[in-house]
């Protein structure tokens, strides 16, 4: 028997189960077991995801998708790591804040998204839109837990050391909550793909979740799979990048 | 060197600070009066509760007294006091070098500048090879050197200490207290050192403030009468800091029975 470092048989292990389940998945469609019609194989998915890769479909959707997944993440939480800061420096802004984010983050955002197609019509703008909103909301809350949970000391070293409100904001406050913003962003990521999806099934003619929708439609079930997996993978690769971009954030970070 | 520039001057006098805690009010520090003279080293020593650390904040700037008057005279000196916490209060996010400037550039000394102070006071606790480093990569002696240059930096009037070495290792405090005498020595600041150590006390200071607790009040004012340059090794072997030790323990001893006497009524 081949002895295995324990590292290497806790990859295996990680390995298994994808891989097992669509062995499992193929051999009982090849068995006869299932409506190969409603389910495809893998292989089936795999053939077509190659065809749609070929005639340059899928890029396209892709590239739509991503769009609007970047441009909404930046714009939503940008502002909401400035606010949730300046909640945790400032009382009045914490106070102002508070009501509004506890009233308005239950709400499911995609029931926005009529709301925003009568604002931003059926373009990009609304999906982007759409985006930003979901994204503020988790990205707010861990920045102003992060900003919150500092310790005393480091406030009462900048503040015995001379520092500004400006020096705390941008050398203290925000570096400390860094770790939690990033928390934050992470689930920011994966809420951010889960809403636009969503909002793609309506009012769009590109995107992954237009690609799912309309070979629902058509009851193209091969490609329908194509489009979950291809948003699987997506959501994989960017958080692997995001892990990555807080991996050089935070070079002080101890694990 | 000249040594003629010397620290700032304190006069506290009828300091008194209370916590309005819930039902309880707690007297932290009561009737306080401090004389300290330019480029003293006066060292605090209490049991637990005695209000020695708020004592430190208040003079930091980091509270404020419910009554009494504090008057610091440190004209010529552009940075009135710098403070060193028990917990070295690195800031984890910046390196040592980042760290140790932080005074300087909150205060806008300009890059070059800078970076020469910063190098100087690296070289004084001997962590210039470390300059690139974060404070989790350093060992806790070193944390305490790195905060210790952080404070001196920026070349303050008076130092305020709040037992910056009672989280070391015995070898590493040694080694840490000679650093710091022979520093302050070099240039003579004024130093307020808190500590619960009565050893400490009477290797560092010029003398020695006795408090206790409940109410935060002084007990008594020690003159400590060991020579400068002051070898701490010779010093604790001596007969006379046997005898200063002893008495300075009946009283903390006398203070802390009545203490949990009262505490138990």
């Amino acid at each position: 028997m081949i002895k295995l470092s324990g590292k290497a048989r806790e990859r295996l292990l990680y390995l298994i189960s994808p891989i097992g389940l669509v062995v499992v998945w193929q051999l009982l469609l090849m068995a006869g077991i299932g409506d190969r019609r409603f389910i495809p194989a893998p292989s089936d998915i795999a053939q077509r995801f190659v065809k749609l890769i070929g005639n340059g479909e899928l890029e396209w959707h892709v590239a739509v998708t991503l769009y609007r997944v970047f441009l909404g993440y930046i714009i939503g939480a940008v502002p909401a790591v400035a606010i949730g800061l300046l909640m945790a420096m400032f009382r009045p802004v914490r106070i102002f804040f508070d009501p509004l984010i506890a009233a308005l983050f239950p709400i499911p955002k995609i029931a926005l998204m009529p709301l925003l197609l009568l604002a931003f019509g059926f373009g990009d703008a609304s999906k982007v839109a759409l985006v930003a909103i979901a994204v503020f909301f988790p990205v707010i809350i861990n920045t102003y837990v992060g900003a919150a949970n500092i310790e005393k000391i480091y406030w009462d070293v900048a503040k015995n050391y001379g520092a500004s409100q400006t020096v705390m904001f941008t050398r203290i406050v925000f570096f400390g909550a860094l770790p939690t913003i990033f928390a934050g962003l992470r689930i920011a990521l994966a809420v951010s793909f889960i809403v636009l999806v969503a909002s793609e099934f309506v009012a769009t003619k590109s995107g992954i979740g237009y690609l799912i929708w309309n070979s629902w439609e058509l009851l193209q079930v091969d490609v329908m799979f194509v489009g979950i997996v291809t948003i699987g993978i997506l959501g994989l690769i960017t958080s692997v990048l995001v892990a990555e971009i807080e991996r050089k954030a935070i070079p002080w970070k101890t694990e | 060197m000249a040594v003629e520039r010397r620290g700032a001057a304190v006069d506290i006098a009828g300091l008194r600070k209370e916590y309005a805690g819930g039902a309880a009010r707690v007297l932290a520090l009561d009737g306080i009066d401090l004389t300290i003279a330019p480029g003293e080293f006066v060292c605090i020593v209490g049991p637990s509760g005695c209000g020695k650390s708020t004592l430190l904040r208040i003079l930091a700037g980091l509270d404020t007294q419910s009554s009494g008057t504090i008057r610091i005279e440190a004209t010529g000196w552009k940075v009135p006091n710098a403070m060193v916490f028990q917990d070295s209060g690195l800031f984890p996010w910046m390196t040592v070098e980042a760290n140790v400037g932080f005074g300087l550039m909150t205060r806008g000394v300009p890059a070059a500048e800078r970076a020469a102070r910063v190098e100087a006071a690296l070289k004084l606790v001997g962590l210039s090879k470390f300059r690139r480093h974060y404070p989790h990569q350093l060992s806790g002696g070193m944390r305490q050197r790195s905060a210790i240059a952080r404070a001196f930096v920026t070349d303050p009037g008076m130092l305020l200490m709040d037992e910056p070495f009672a989280a070391l290792d015995a070898q590493n405090r040694v080694i840490l207290q000679a650093e710091l005498v022979r520093i302050w020595e070099q240039t003579r600041k004024t130093v307020l050192y808190v500590t619960h150590s009565i050893d400490e006390a009477l290797l560092l200071g010029d003398r020695t403030v006795l408090m206790t607790a409940q109410p935060g009040r002084i007990k008594d004012i020690i003159d400590v009468p060991f020579a400068r340059p002051r070898d701490l090794m010779t010093v604790s072997a001596s007969a006379e800091f046997g005898r200063l030790k002893l008495a300075i323990w009946q009283v903390l001893e006398t203070e802390v029975t009545r203490a949990r006497a009262e505490e138990e009524k």
